[in-house]
Formats: C-alpha cells, structure tokens, sequence
C-alpha cells in the first residue's frame, strides 16, 4: 500500500491529503484481518493447528485469530473428511457469517471426497457450499495452507467492493 | 478344553451349537431363543463373573441360510478373563433378545447394530438409528448387498433448496 497516511508528517511539512483507491484501501484491510473459523473436522485440523502455532505463526498474515463463531469470523477453513449428516450443519455455519465471506477447503477429503468414496462421505465441500481456494494435500503441510492464504488473500484485492459482484460468487448456489 | 467352555458344557444341555477356542480365543456360538439365558448365566455364575460387555457387533453371510451372526464379547474385570458369545439370525425373522437389561453398555452397540445391519434387538428400551440419521431410508448400510457409494443420499442436499427459498 504505502499510500495511506494519518495526520501530518511535522517534519518535512508533506501534506495530509492523500489520493488514492479506497478499493484497495478496504481489501488490504480485509486480507489483513482474515478471522478464520475454527473447524477442524479430521486430521487437516492437525496441520492447521500446527500453521497457527509458533513455527509457521500464521498470525503473520493476519489470519491466525482463530474464532469459535461464526459470526466473528471471514474466512472458514472446511479441514477435514465432510459426512453427509454434517452437511446441513456446514452450510448453516457457512450462512451465519457475515460478508464477505471466503471458504478454503483444506485437503484431498473437503476437496473431493479422497479415498472416500463410500456412502455417508460427500464428494467435495464444493456441492454445497462456495468454495475459494482448493488447498491439495493429505493432509496439507502448514506451508500448503500458508500458500492457500496467500493465494486467497490476493483474491481478495482483486475483488470489486463498491460495484456489484459477479453473480457467481454470490452466497445462493444451486447444484 | 478351556474351562469356561466346560463349564458352559455342563450347565447347558442344550442351546449350545457351537464351542471353539483358537489361540486363546474361546467362542461360544448359542441358538437365538437361549442366548439370554445364557447371557445370563455368564454375568451371575461366579465361575464367569462377565462383568463387563466390549462390544457387540454383527457379520453378515450373505450365502448362510442364517444370514446374520451377531457377536457379543465380554470381559471379566475381576477374573481378567473374555469370552465371545455369537449367535445367528435369519433374514426372514431379524430379531433376537437384546442384552441392555443385563448390561446397561449394550444399549448404544445394539443400537450400532440395528443402524448399520438390521438385526433388531426384542425389549431394547431405544431401538433407533444412531450413526445415520432418523430419516435415513435408504436401507442398511453394512449389509453385503448395500452398495458402496450408497443410494444417493450423499450428493442430495435438500438444505440448500430451503435456503433458496
């Protein structure tokens, strides 16, 4: 960014006002503070685990507050095998969140099903919410999913914020 | 033999079709309509003492002209001996006694094996599914016949239409 400033600089007398895009002031701001959710479903959660804490500190990225509601958080990370009896309840979390809202699936498992391919597993997290950012891996290493947040948070700067989004980004999904 | 095998021998005339012990694993296979009796008989006798119920699980023949075999296995805490307890069951008649007024712990595991088999328990006090979901039609999922990828269930979310709504 380097383009916002507070208050005036005393020193060289350089002024306080300050042209530029408040679309990209607004996005840096919200890949910063990414909240993701806490929802650890089965053994991605480990690896997830171990990106929050102290040796990948994925609080550098501003997406290491981890939240235990949905309604405090930006980002849900679906890590893990996604049964069908869990379903209805994932998308009601994923419908409690406030916008925007981004969704990375974690993993062979919430990407598509894995090795699973039996009757209660549902194949991808994908059939019945929207997802953003497909991180592979079984499970993932911190720096896949590092590289997953990364990759999200550029997403997010080249999303529009003042104009309409295109429709198929849109919570309603029909499959 | 194993002396938990003779002394189910004796006390039993009849009902016994089966006695097997393989490297240390005794097995008792009882006709349906004693199988509670027996059970019975190996919590209180103090020679069994079986204080505590492990497991019950169900297998499925699909050739057997009895399809089912249900299996219950027990642990003496004190005496620190196990035994096995099978029994088998016909499709065309998928009930047989349940043991939760014995051991209060058999009460999920049947229910595990009614969701997942089909074998019904007689005098269970909550027979319903418990891993699947109460309105789960689509049968029995463990059963040979069932297939793998299920009957659909998994790739319908009628959620979503509600949502939309």
């Amino acid at each position: 960014m380097g383009l916002i400033q507070l208050g005036r600089h005393e020193k060289d007398g350089a002024p306080d006002v300050i042209t530029g895009s408040l679309e990209k002031a607004v996005n840096w701001a919200r890949k910063g503070s990414l909240w993701p959710m806490t929802f650890g479903l089965a053994c991605c959660a480990i690896e997830m685990i171990a990106a929050v804490s102290s040796r990948y500190d994925m609080d550098r990225f501003g997406a290491g507050v981890f939240r235990g509601s949905p309604r405090q958080s930006d980002l849900m990370i679906v890590a893990g095998t996604v049964c069908r009896r869990m379903a209805p309840v994932i998308r009601k979390i994923y419908d409690q969140m406030p916008e925007p809202k981004y969704v990375i699936a974690m993993g062979s498992c919430a990407t598509s099903g894995n090795i699973y391919d039996s009757y209660p597993v549902v194949q991808g997290v994908d059939r019945f919410i929207p997802v953003d950012i497909y991180v592979p891996g079984c499970p993932p290493t911190p720096e896949a999913l590092l590289d997953g947040i990364l990759k999200l948070q550029e997403r997010i700067m080249q999303k529009r914020v003042f104009v309409t989004q295109p429709d198929q980004i849109k919570a309603h999904l029909k499959v | 033999m194993h002396p938990l095998l003779d002394r189910i021998q004796q006390a039993f005339s009849s009902g016994i079709t089966g006695l097997a012990e393989w490297r240390g694993d005794v097995a008792v296979t009882v006709s349906r309509d004693k199988l509670h009796e027996v059970a019975q008989f190996l919590r209180d006798d103090p020679w069994m003492d079986f204080d505590y119920i492990v497991h019950v699980s169900s297998v499925d023949w699909p050739d057997d002209e009895e399809r089912f075999e249900v299996v219950w296995e027990f642990y003496s805490i004190r005496k620190r001996h196990r035994i096995r307890l099978k029994a088998r069951v016909p499709e065309s008649d998928c009930v047989v006694d349940s043991l939760t007024d014995l051991w209060k712990g058999a009460d999920f595991m049947e229910r595990e094996v009614y969701d997942m088999m089909g074998i019904r328990f007689r005098n269970h006090p909550d027979l319903r599914r418990i891993l699947m979901p109460d309105d789960y039609t689509e049968g029995y999922p463990l059963r040979k016949d069932f297939p793998l990828r299920g009957k659909g269930w998994r790739d319908t979310f009628e959620f979503l239409d509600e949502i939309s709504r």
